[in-house]
């Protein structure tokens, strides 16, 4: 008898600490799934990073576009104006002609219109 | 201080021959292409000799990159862009390697000189230009007539469109360049005031925390920007080409 109490008392107490282990596992599950839960929350607002990636790309892109139109323009107006003797008439014009295409390329590079020739 | 220019000398190594009164040399420029092109084949090749089914390390890489900029070209130029895949993928390779060599201390950025990002941005134009008429013939000059504009201001609008075609090559090759000097500049000059504030003891010391702090946060923005101009560099490519492949459509 004294053995049977001492075995329903190691089996009582095998069952408390499998009851136990048990809850602590489903303790720890919610918890998991709970962090996990939290990190897809975080994740949320910067789940496309190419996104992000080809907005910043797009600012990279407009920085420079102006100043080739101009730096162009100008460019073929002192050409010509060294080559036709028409000197200041050829830089201005064209001056004014490249930054027109400066802002073009600007307009066309922040994706208000799509391209040369767009149908818009 | 140290001269924050230094870093972009080209410094000749040994000369090859002389052709027609030009010097062919290998330049520390040259010495880095060769080890920016030999890393890619390096990756590349490494990357699909394994074959396997399920990637390894330097395979998934290789895969990546590979779906990054397929992904690309058909999202900007479509289906008909991948036959310019080779050209797309070797000029992005090659930009984004050499870009971030240039961020390891003692190396030689290749792309802080205009010379090579002009190269790069002039052999997309003239790939545009000729696969464009070979496509179209005469009717690439649609690219710079727009619809629907009354006929007496289209003479301008197409002048300003020719111009602003003319532009792409500067815009493409400055960009890049100007980047990556600007920023390989600023980091040589904050360096330096590190060194300069050490100088004057301990609170100097104190005080060149700051720009240790700016180096570090500099360093990984390099890091971004390195591969960020890189991919500004392959979907430029991607559009530019996309005029070719479709012009005023």
């Amino acid at each position: 008898m004294a053995e049977d109490t001492g075995n329903d008392g190691k089996d009582s107490k095998r069952l408390a600490e499998e009851a136990a282990l048990s809850a602590r596992l489903r303790h720890l599950g919610e918890r998991l799934g709970q962090k996990a839960g939290n990190r897809e929350v975080e994740a949320g607002p910067s789940q496309d990073p190419g996104q992000n990636a080809s907005a910043l790309a797009r600012g990279f892109r407009l920085s420079t576009e102006l100043v080739a139109g101009v730096l162009v323009g100008a460019f073929i107006g002192w050409a010509l104006d060294k080559w036709l003797g028409t000197s200041p008439g050829g830089m201005i014009v064209f001056l004014m002609l490249g930054f027109a295409a400066g802002v073009f390329n600007v307009v066309r590079a922040a994706g208000v219109s799509s391209g040369p020739g767009s149908r818009r | 201080m140290a001269d924050p220019i230094h870093q972009f000398e080209i410094t000749k190594l040994a000369t090859i021959a002389n052709i027609g009164g030009h010097e062919i040399a290998i330049t520390n420029s040259a010495i880095f292409m060769a080890i920016t092109v030999v890393g890619i084949a390096a990756l590349l090749v490494g990357g699909s000799s394994a074959r396997a089914l399920v990637p390894g390390r330097i395979q998934s890489v290789a895969e990546v990159t590979y779906e990054f900029i397929a992904n690309t070209i058909q999202s900007t130029a479509g289906t008909a862009g991948m036959k310019f895949f080779p050209l797309v993928f070797t000029l992005f390779m090659f930009i984004l390697v050499a870009n971030m060599i240039g961020i390891i201390p003692y190396t030689f950025t290749v792309t802080s000189h205009i010379i090579v990002t002009a190269m790069m941005a002039l052999l997309v134009f003239f790939t545009v230009i000729i696969y464009g008429f070979y496509k179209n013939g005469l009717g690439f000059f649609r690219l710079f007539v727009p619809q629907g504009i009354p006929v007496y201001i289209l003479p301008l609008i197409v002048f300003i469109e020719v111009l602003s075609f003319i532009s792409r090559p500067i815009s493409h090759s400055v960009r890049l360049f100007a980047n990556m000097l600007a920023g390989h500049i600023t980091l040589k000059v904050l360096a330096g005031f590190i060194t300069m504030m050490g100088g004057f003891g301990i609170a100097g010391w104190l005080g060149a925390v700051l720009p240790l702090g700016l180096v570090v946060a500099i360093t990984a923005l390099e890091v971004l920007v390195a591969f960020l101009q890189a991919y500004v560099f392959a979907i430029l490519t991607c559009i530019y080409l996309n005029d070719a492949i479709h012009p005023g459509h």
